[in-house]
């Protein structure tokens, strides 16, 4: 086959590729996103499989059986937990406009240039053997293919000079292409939808190129599934195969576990799966598409292997080529042609999304920070735009040019897929702090870095080295011996683990070194202030609406200063319309009437990061404004705060009712206790005024009297009259004063016996007989019951009704003044009802006659009662388990009565209180 | 001529006393049985003095003394209030009403009169 | 999101399925030279097992439909 066919076709292929993403972005760029769909985002994530699983799967199979297998067990049940992990990784990725591991990492402890810098050298140095691989994949398919109709694969012993290695063109050729695809332009988001467009489409490409050969061998050659065993049974030929294993489980598990881990951390898949991702919800469905297209990739290398070996009996062919020899031997040069197709699809997939996503982290997590702390401020005339891409290109070249060197130094004493486990390896040494920073709020930066180191070096020491040794360029004696003859550091037998698989041993001991020195060194000190603000962020990222680290900046900024800044790196209309539309989203008519308040600052600083990485973005937006650094203690008090305001608001609410409901009731009591007041203050207002007055009366007379011996006889004879009355007007009304106190405050005595109301209401009526003969009124008593029994006092009784008598004596008119007593059975017991023919009682005051010195004056003149009267009755009468009131109907005079209890079989509780 | 005197009380029992003093010292004495009563006859005959009582019904001895500070055709009126309560709160209130005096139940007949002669004294 | 959360139960029960299916000494019984017609009984395990596992996740996930 002529060379310029296979390159005609290549160029052609990679020209369509090109085309492909360049629609998608011209889409991208007027809204129409053609990669917004579920399946392309599974499609993308097939980039995990490169020149590696083309080839190398059947290479690997032909010489060990399922050992290819565990590669794509483990993502297949890694993906399981996506749900939840993955979906925090993008989920904390756009808020904090991440947009490479190294930014994670360093975003999650503390912003830290140092970390994201040696997070960049690590995958850098881990991924060049990868990239080796592909170099190595493609230039051996072109100069196998090359060669037809004849069947040879290359002689690895061969050197030529790197000007004239097709692999060294290829390098640059990849190079060259890469920086097309990538580097046009500086994007806020890091979002490349052209790229991604093409990778899914690629994927397409060597899915059905591997299929096609597979269904080439079972049909075509063999007859079906079975037929290809069962020829290699009857032909006696790879036993291994025809009785497979799993070998060694600890090979099996630990192969799984790098693959598991590598899906996710290798930088290409932290591009597709984490940055690109457009919407979570993609991952629904790559969680079942994904391994099935594992499935469907990796069903026909068992029938590849075996037809291959099958074929070529073994030695005379690179079981890594079955899938071009194959094709070839049976005479079908298109097919080899299209397998040659899909091989470097495979391959170019891989390079370019691996190299993009390095080149970014060398310029934003390496190169940028170290220049930014040279120059202290920008240097005023540089567009940092084209410088960033200008580093990108390079770092993309730089990369590849590793990868060659690599290729040179080692590819050829290894088979391609050890190469590629050597790099899962590498990516490995970020799963504790990546997943650390995702479910612990522990840790610290140097922590991080201490792990990162000390699994690295075990790495370098386990892995590169030795494959360095392996080709020649170390000594031998290094692998065998140790290192100064110490047979205990060896590398692939440390400390005394012999027999083990070199990838696994790696893996034991390097994973151990680097969560040890992780755990020990965090534990060293408390996460400082912004590492609890990441950590928050981070592990509470599903939870959370709003960034929590928005309030923990403290400073004066200037939006022109902001805006000016984000123009230097991204470009002044795509920063002026970023702008633009945050200050619509803050309810601002344009972006020159932003508040420079902390969240203002926030988005400008994330703005920034898409393009330059966190930890550069964080020290550029410093530089343009004056941030005071907030002590811990600040820090954790504003995290708190809001938890912390939550339960006391509940609290709050709670207490508060409970304390309405206390001062309603206090207010209650309150009013109450003043009412008595009042009332004892009138009381004793009315009683001291009551005393005082016959006292003056008292005084005046005794005194007039003693000074004036020339009043007349008559006149002095009237004075002394009052006077004597006063006095008596006073003692009945200090004994009615105490009388009723006494009554009330239950220190009364009380002689309790069976009285009889019909004598009782003739001795009243004989006592106040003589008042109402001499008004002129008559009295009738109408005595319905014979017998009427109560148990009560009989003095007291008297004294009732003495009181209603007189008061009725004190109302009836002169001379036509009637007073009626009755007496009658009732329900509740006896009533007993007093009636006169005066002018009555005014409806309102009715109830108040009872009341301590209310009295209603008897036609003008002075009453002549005390006004305690009526209250003492009522005392009485109630305490004896009656009641008292009165009535009046208008024009008929006033009616009092009382109501008093039939005696009951008296008990000795009922007996009168002393 | 001799000065005239109203008694505002209700109370007969401290009226009588009350009149006999001033009658014995020599002063026209008049009698009112209540606020309104009293009202009117310091307005009708213009006394020189008014013995008010506090505790009247109807109107109370502070609304009548207001009244007729209130009134400049009675400035010359000497108002001396009596009352039965003693609390020095209604002293204050009686004079700040503008009484000119003040005096407590029961009180010394020649206190009385020396301060009635007092009020009057001043004037020829 | 408590539809999202009882999906992620079922696959990682799913998920501890599959460790102990595919990385226990299960896999002992069908390593060896049996066939299946012809074809080894390991080859037919691993690759039935794990089109179940791909079909399983696919139905959880697709469960519940909003």
């Amino acid at each position: 086959m002529s060379a310029s066919l296979i390159v005609g076709v290549a160029f052609a292929y990679l020209g369509l590729l090109f085309a492909i993403a360049y629609w998608a972005d011209r889409r991208a760029d007027q809204g129409r996103s053609v990669i917004a769909h579920p399946t392309i985002y599974a499609l993308s994530l097939a980039v995990y499989c490169t020149a590696w699983t083309f080839y190398g799967s059947v290479g690997r199979a032909a010489a060990s059986g399922f050992g290819f297998l565990p590669i794509y067990l483990g993502p297949t049940l890694v993906v399981l937990l996506w749900g939840s992990l993955l979906v925090k990784m993008v989920r904390v990725s756009k808020t904090q406009r991440i947009t490479s591991i190294a930014d994670f990492i360093a975003s999650r402890y503390g912003k830290s240039h140092l970390l994201g810098g040696l997070v960049t050298v690590i995958a850098v140095v881990g991924v060049v053997p990868y990239i080796a691989l592909q170099l190595k994949a493609i230039s051996s398919s072109y100069h196998i293919l090359v060669q037809y109709p004849q069947v040879v694969t290359p002689d690895p012993s061969l050197h030529p000079p790197f000007w004239r290695d097709t692999a060294f063109e290829v390098a640059l050729l990849l190079a060259a292409f890469t920086i097309l695809f990538g580097t046009r332009h500086l994007d806020a988001s890091e979002r490349h939808e052209g790229m991604v467009a093409a990778i899914a489409f690629e994927s397409i490409v060597k899915l059905v190129a591997f299929l096609a050969v597979g269904l080439f061998v079972t049909l075509g050659l063999s007859g079906g599934l079975s037929g290809v065993f069962e020829r290699a049974q009857e032909a006696g030929e790879a036993t291994l195969l025809l009785a497979p294993t799993v070998g060694d489980y600890r090979d099996w598990f630990a192969i799984s576990l790098l693959a598991a881990l590598a899906v996710m951390l290798l930088p290409r898949q932290f591009q597709v799966g984490v940055v690109e991702n457009s919407d979570e919800r993609h991952i629904r469905r790559a969680i079942w598409l994904f391994p099935l297209y594992l499935l469907l990739i990796n069903l026909f290398v068992l029938p590849i292997a075996l037809a291959g070996l099958h074929l070529f009996p073994s030695g005379s062919v690179d079981a890594d080529s079955f899938m071009l020899t194959i094709p070839m031997s049976q005479g079908s040069p298109w097919l080899a042609l299209f397998v040659f197709i899909g091989g470097l699809s495979a391959a170019t997939g891989m390079v370019i999304v691996e190299t993009i996503a390095l080149a970014t982290m060398v310029s934003n997590d390496l190169l940028l920070p170290s220049l930014l702390r040279r120059w202290r401020r920008l240097p005023p005339e540089a567009d940092m735009g084209r410088l960033l891409l200008r580093i990108r290109r390079g770092a993309i070249i730089g990369v590849l040019l590793l990868g060659y060197v690599y290729y040179r130094l080692a590819g050829e004493a290894y088979a391609l897929v050890s190469i590629g486990l050597i790099s899962f390896a590498a990516v490995a040494q970020f799963a504790p702090v990546m997943i650390a920073s995702l479910y612990w709020r522990g840790g610290t930066r140097e922590g991080a870095l201490a792990g990162l180191s000390a699994g690295f070096a075990v790495w370098i020491y386990t892995l590169l080295l030795p494959s360095f040794a392996k080709s020649g360029w170390l000594p031998q004696g290094f692998l065998e011996v140790g290192p100064w003859g110490v047979a205990l550091l060896r590398p692939q037998a440390l400390f005394g683990l012999e027999g083990w698989n070199e990838i696994t041993h790696c893996l034991f001991w390097s994973l151990a070194a680097n969560v040890g020195a992780f755990l020990a060194v965090s534990s060293l000190r408390a996460p400082n202030a912004i590492e609890t603000a990441q950590a928050s962020a981070f592990v509470d990222v599903l939870r959370q609406h709003r960034p929590a680290h928005l309030a923990l900046w403290r400073g004066s900024a200037e939006v022109a200063a902001l805006t000016a800044l984000a123009e230097r790196f991204i470009g002044a209309p795509r920063a002026r319309a970023a702008f633009e539309d945050y200050a619509r989203t803050r309810g601002v008519a344009s972006a020159d009437d932003l508040p420079a308040d902390a969240e203002t600052v926030h988005f400008a600083e994330t703005l920034l990061s898409g393009a330059i990485g966190s930890a550069s973005a964080r020290v550029m937006v410093a530089s343009v404004t004056e941030e005071e650094p907030l002590g811990l203690d600040e820090v954790l008090g504003i995290l708190d705060e809001a938890s912390q305001i939550r339960a006391y608001s509940r609290e709050l609410e709670r207490k508060s009712q409970e304390l309405e409901a206390a001062t309603g009731e206090l207010r209650a009591a309150n009013l109450r206790l003043q009412e008595l007041d009042h009332l004892k203050d009138d009381f004793m207002s009315s009683v001291t005024h009551e005393l005082r007055t016959p006292l003056a009366s008292i005084r005046a007379f005794s005194e007039i009297l003693y000074d004036d011996s020339d009043i007349e006889p008559a006149e002095r004879k009237r004075f002394l009259g009052i006077l004597v009355s006063e006095t008596e007007r006073l003692s009945r009304l200090v004994n009615q004063v105490l009388d009723l106190a006494k009554i009330e405050s239950g220190h009364a005595d009380w002689h309790n016996e069976e009285v009889e109301l019909g004598g009782i209401i003739r001795q009243a009526v004989e006592s106040v007989g003589q008042i109402l003969e001499s008004k002129g009124a008559r009295v009738t008593q109408s005595l319905s019951v014979g017998e009427a029994n109560v148990w009560a006092d009989r003095d007291r009784l008297v004294q009732v009704m003495v009181n209603l008598l007189s008061n009725a004596a004190k109302f009836v008119p002169a001379d036509t003044g009637l007073v009626e007593v009755r007496l009658e059975a009732v329900a509740a017991g006896w009533r007993v009802c007093v009636s006169d023919n005066g002018q009555g009682i005014a409806e309102a005051d009715l109830p108040i006659v009872f009341e301590k010195f209310r009295q209603s004056t008897g036609g003008g003149d002075k009453p002549v009662g005390t006004g305690l009267g009526l209250p003492i009755s009522r005392q009485i009468v109630e305490h004896f388990g009656g009641r008292i009131w009165a009535e009046s109907p208008p024009g008929k005079g006033a009616t009092l009565c009382f109501e008093l209890p039939r005696t009951a079989a008296p008990s000795p509780s009922s007996e009168a209180e002393s | 001529m001799s000065k005239r005197i109203l008694i505002v009380d209700d109370e007969p029992n401290i009226v009588i006393p009350l009149e006999f003093l001033m009658k014995r010292e020599g002063f026209e004495v008049s009698v009112a049985r209540d606020g309104e009563e009293g009202l009117a006859a310091i307005r009708a005959q213009r006394p020189d003095l008014v013995i008010l009582d506090v505790m009247m019904p109807g109107r109370s001895g502070f609304e009548v003394c207001e009244a007729v500070r209130s009134d400049a055709a009675l400035a010359g009126v000497r108002i001396l209030m009596l009352t039965a309560k003693g609390r020095e709160a209604e002293m204050k209130k009686g004079l700040a009403l503008g009484a000119d005096a003040y005096m407590a139940k029961p009180f010394s007949t020649h206190d009385l009169v020396a301060r009635v002669k007092d009020l009057l004294g001043d004037t020829p | 999101m408590q539809q999202s959360s009882l999906i992620n139960q079922r696959l990682a029960s799913l998920f501890l399925v599959g460790l102990l299916v595919l990385f226990s000494p299960l896999l002992g019984l069908f390593e060896g030279a049996q066939t299946w017609r012809g074809i080894p009984l390991l080859y037919l395990y691993l690759f039935g097992v794990w089109a179940l596992l791909i079909a399983a996740s696919a139905w959880i996930v697709r469960g519940r439909r909003s």
